[in-house]
């Protein structure tokens, strides 16, 4: 299990609400055989305004290939800062990324959502390829994402 | 240490390097293909005009992108289901599927990482270092064979792995070094080892809110060409709070979806505009041509692959193994030893072995290790030397001039030089000659005067060895055995007898080519690839001391000829002669690039007496091209020795044999070749005016004859053998 309390105690947004409160939530991320290399996926939260609120996760390692994540890039500008000590490899297609990490409990039901940005070389970026609110309900039920992900599921 | 920094990363890094010249070769063609098959936009079409097509064929169009090739990319989604195309810039509409090419994923995997992630990007980076190493340090070694870098395309002679690994090289080392220059900054970009800073536009904090503006209603859309369109993206359908980005040669910015204003722009950063040239020249992406090129030189890598090795081969198996060779802080005799092809080595080998059996302690090292502050026990230093070129030094010998002149006080042990070269050359035993001037004149004590070895000849090094050990207070004996190429078995086709009448049994014998196996052909060392001029070492039954003979035919001919003249007592003339058809003796052959004919299109005049027709024959029944040679030849008498008699009267009419001039030497008036030349003088002056060659063979009075008949004929020009043999043209085959 990959503890990730304190690489988010340095993105502050995500611990404002309460750092006291959180739980450990698994994430699952199952890729479709989409025929390409290993996909970059960026994994962040957004508050009930849209705006970014922080970043989960980033699979892959090489920063001049964040750009390609186009949400993700416009919102943080590309800051690698962001994704310091939450970095891992890319995923392969029809692979699957678990990642477990401690979010905060005000994360949840509360108008909080995570996006998941998805690229591969040569091929579609997909900003935005899976957006799923965080609630305590939407626990354990997976979501298709656009092109790249074939069943997304946070459990707690 | 040039040579050493183009042998280890060469051997070490071989199967690496072949890899990436292989794979590389084979992706360059990709963005030619991509070229030739994407259909282009016609001059002056807009964004907004393409975009407005593509978006009513697929209007759910979320991203545009256009390659460097002109390639046009539309993303889109239909109810949910993603889509994508090529698209046709005239219609908007869909060609071909926008799927990546799998065979050009797996060798762009292969090129750049052989499948292992950063571990593979780090060993291919470790690959492109060694090209890189090798086209720097081949470069130079080039150069310096060459005689200078004004010289880089200066024709080659020698072995054919030699030439074809040169040839090559040559040509693609610009290729290859701009190649793993790229590679290696592109390596470095991944790794972040690069401060290359993007270019971000900061994205609007506030937006107009409208929607629905028609894309030809956008001002920016309507100003940019398509030509330089990189990539445009669409806003989410139904967020009003979301804007186009659009990315140029120019730079990248934001679109408002409801005014069409532009909302924020950044111009690419000079970083990004270097590493994007970078990347168009390794990849050839944008310049589809240069990658051809490029590709077409990195297929020249495993072929000099191949002859690197070969040739690395060749040189290792010339020098012999030392036993018992002692640390140089430990010796009593230090032997430095200066070598080019490694026959030298094996004269120093016997010597080591000789005196270890004597119960000396000997350091043997090549001269370029040179380094007197080490030789702390020693009570003697030797120098064994051959000469490279016109007197330059042998490879194992570079930069011990320079030390030697160098020193401020020379070694307290006495020294002794001996040089190692052929008699033939006007700089015979040139280097070893300076290395004896220079050690004199530093006052270096000698432990016994200069002396030389000609051609390798066992009898001078054991009468050197004798005169060693009376110095040395001992009994030495060195008995060198020459270490002989593999010999081959040849078997006699035909021979034509001659002289017998004139007191000089002299026969032409041809025997029939060997067959060889295919890695022998490929080295073209040998039998493989022998021209008229080579030599033919024949070992005599009862004997292990070779006799050369200049070669009559080249590989081409199919046969193997020689002319032999029957020496009385001589061992291995006798058994020649003696040979009938059918019969075989042992042979190798040995390359004499001194004496080749050379390709040029100047005139060549040949000279020869008796048995040194033989070459010159072969020169004249190999020009095909028709080069005009003149032929003066020295005989006894017509009816008993005119060799190749006939066949020079039939190559005289097809043109092969500008002219003859014979001189018989038998009769009432004796006439000799140098005679003949005189009697022509006015031609040869002309010829040589004219840019000819003089190429001589035959005994060594006939040679020093013809010397003196040229300096007369040459005189009034201004000009004296000497002058033309500097030039390389004029080159003597003497026995």
């Amino acid at each position: 299990m990959k503890s990730l309390l304190a690489a988010l105690a340095m993105t502050t947004a995500l611990t404002l609400p309460a750092i006291a409160m959180a739980r450990p939530v698994t994430l699952t991320t199952t890729l479709t055989n989409y025929g390409g290399d290993g996909a970059y996926l960026a994994l962040y939260v957004t508050d009930p305004t849209g705006a970014y609120a922080g970043s989960l996760w980033m699979a892959g390692g090489k920063s001049k290939y964040y750009k390609h994540m186009t949400d993700w890039y416009r919102a943080t500008g590309g800051d690698p800062a962001q994704v310091d000590g939450i970095t891992g490899a890319s995923v392969g297609a029809g692979r699957t990324l678990d990642i477990t990490l401690d979010l905060a409990d005000a994360l949840f039901d509360a108008g909080y959502t995570l996006h998941i940005d998805g690229a591969v070389e040569n091929m579609r970026e997909s900003p935005n390829e899976v957006a799923v609110p965080l609630t305590t309900a939407g626990a354990g039920i997976p979501v298709t994402g656009r092109r790249y992900v074939a069943d997304f599921t946070y459990d707690m | 240490m040039i040579r050493a920094l183009h042998r280890w990363p060469g051997l070490v890094a071989l199967a690496l390097v072949t890899i990436l010249a292989l794979s590389g070769a084979a992706l360059s063609v990709f963005p030619m293909a991509e070229r030739l098959s994407a259909p282009q936009a016609q001059s002056g079409l807009a964004v907004a005009d393409l975009a407005t097509r593509i978006q009513t064929a697929y209007p759910g169009v979320e991203q545009i992108k256009r390659s460097p090739s002109g390639k046009i990319t539309a993303y889109w989604f239909d109810g949910g289901t993603p889509g994508s195309a090529i698209i046709d810039p005239a219609t908007g509409r869909g060609l071909a599927s926008a799927d990546p090419n799998q065979t050009e994923r797996w060798l762009t995997n292969l090129h750049r990482s052989l499948f292992l992630d950063d571990t593979g990007r780090i060993a291919m980076a470790a690959g492109a270092a060694a090209m890189l190493i090798l086209a720097l340090s081949g470069s130079l070694l080039v150069a310096r064979r060459a005689g200078g870098w004004r010289r880089w395309f200066a024709p080659l002679r020698g072995p054919l792995s030699g030439r074809l690994h040169v040839e090559i090289a040559r040509v693609a080392v610009l290729g290859l070094a701009l190649s793993s220059l790229t590679a290696l900054w592109m390596t470095a970009s991944t790794f972040d080892l690069l401060p290359i800073e993007a270019s971000v536009a900061t994205l609007p904090a506030e937006v107009s809110g409208g929607t629905g503006l028609a894309l030809s209603a956008m001002d920016i859309l309507v100003q940019t060409p398509v030509t330089e369109l990189r990539e445009l993206s669409f806003p989410y359908a139904g967020d009003a709070s979301d804007v186009f980005s659009l990315s140029t040669d120019q730079g990248t910015g934001y679109i408002d979806q409801g005014t069409g204003a532009l909302l924020g722009w950044a111009d690419l950063t000079a970083w990004e505009r270097v590493s994007e040239t970078i990347y168009m020249l390794h990849t050839g992406q944008g310049a589809a041509p240069l990658g051809l090129v490029l590709g077409f030189m990195a297929l020249g890598v495993p072929v000099m692959g191949v002859t690197g090795v070969l040739l690395w081969w060749t040189r290792r198996q010339g020098r012999p193994k030392l036993r018992h060779n002692m640390p140089a802080s430990k010796a009593g005799t230090i032997l430095l030893v200066g070598s080019e092809g490694g026959s030298t080595w094996s004269f120093a080998a016997t010597l080591h072995a000789a005196l270890t059996a004597a119960g000396h302690s000997v350091h043997a090292a090549p001269m370029s290790a040179f380094d007197p502050d080490r030789y702390a026990g020693a009570e003697r230093i030797m120098v064994l030397a051959a000469t490279y070129g016109d007197g330059d030094a042998p490879a194992s010998a570079r930069g011990f001039l320079d030390r030697l002149s160098r020193l401020e006080n020379v070694p307290a042990p006495p020294l002794s030089v001996l040089g190692f070269g052929d008699r033939s050359f006007p700089d015979y035993c040139a280097f070893a000659g300076a290395v004896s001037e220079l050690a004199k004149a530093k006052g270096w004590a000698p432990l016994m005067p200069y002396d030389t070895v000609d051609r390798q000849s066992p009898q001078d090094f054991a009468r050197w060895g004798r005169a060693l050990g009376q110095a040395m207070g001992i009994e030495l004996a060195l008995a060198h055995q020459p270490v002989l190429p593999d010999t081959q078995a040849l078997t006699l086709i035909s021979r034509r007898d001659y002289g017998a009448e004139v007191q000089a049994p002299t026969a032409i014998l041809r025997f029939a080519a060997p067959k060889l196996p295919l890695w022998r052909r490929l080295t073209g060392h040998g039998f493989a690839g022998f021209q008229a001029g080579d030599l033919l070492g024949i070992l005599p039954e009862g004997s292990a001391v070779p006799r050369f003979y200049s070669l009559a035919s080249a590989r081409r001919d199919g046969f193997v000829e020689i002319v032999v003249r029957k020496h009385t007592g001589g061992l291995c003339s006798g058994q020649l002669m003696a040979l009938e058809p059918g019969d075989a003796v042992s042979a190798f052959c040995r390359s004499n690039p001194s004496f080749h004919a050379g390709r040029g299109r100047k005139p060549l005049i040949l000279i020869g007496a008796g048995t040194g027709i033989g070459p010159l024959a072969g020169f004249i029944r190999a020009n095909a091209r028709l080069r005009p040679i003149h032929l003066f030849f020295g005989m006894r008498h017509p009816d008993s020795d005119f060799l190749y008699g006939e066949d020079l009267r039939a190559w005289q009419d097809e043109g092969r044999l500008a002219g003859i001039a014979t001189a018989v030497s038998r009769g009432a008036r004796p006439h000799y070749v140098q005679d003949a030349l005189r009697g022509e003088g006015a031609q040869v002056a002309a010829l040589i005016r004219g840019g000819a060659r003089v190429m001589v063979c035959g005994g060594r009075d006939m040679a020093s004859g013809v010397a003196d008949a040229l300096a007369d004929i040459l005189a009034p020009m201004g000009l004296t053998p000497m002058a033309l043999k500097a030039e390389g043209r004029y080159v003597e085959d003497v026995y």
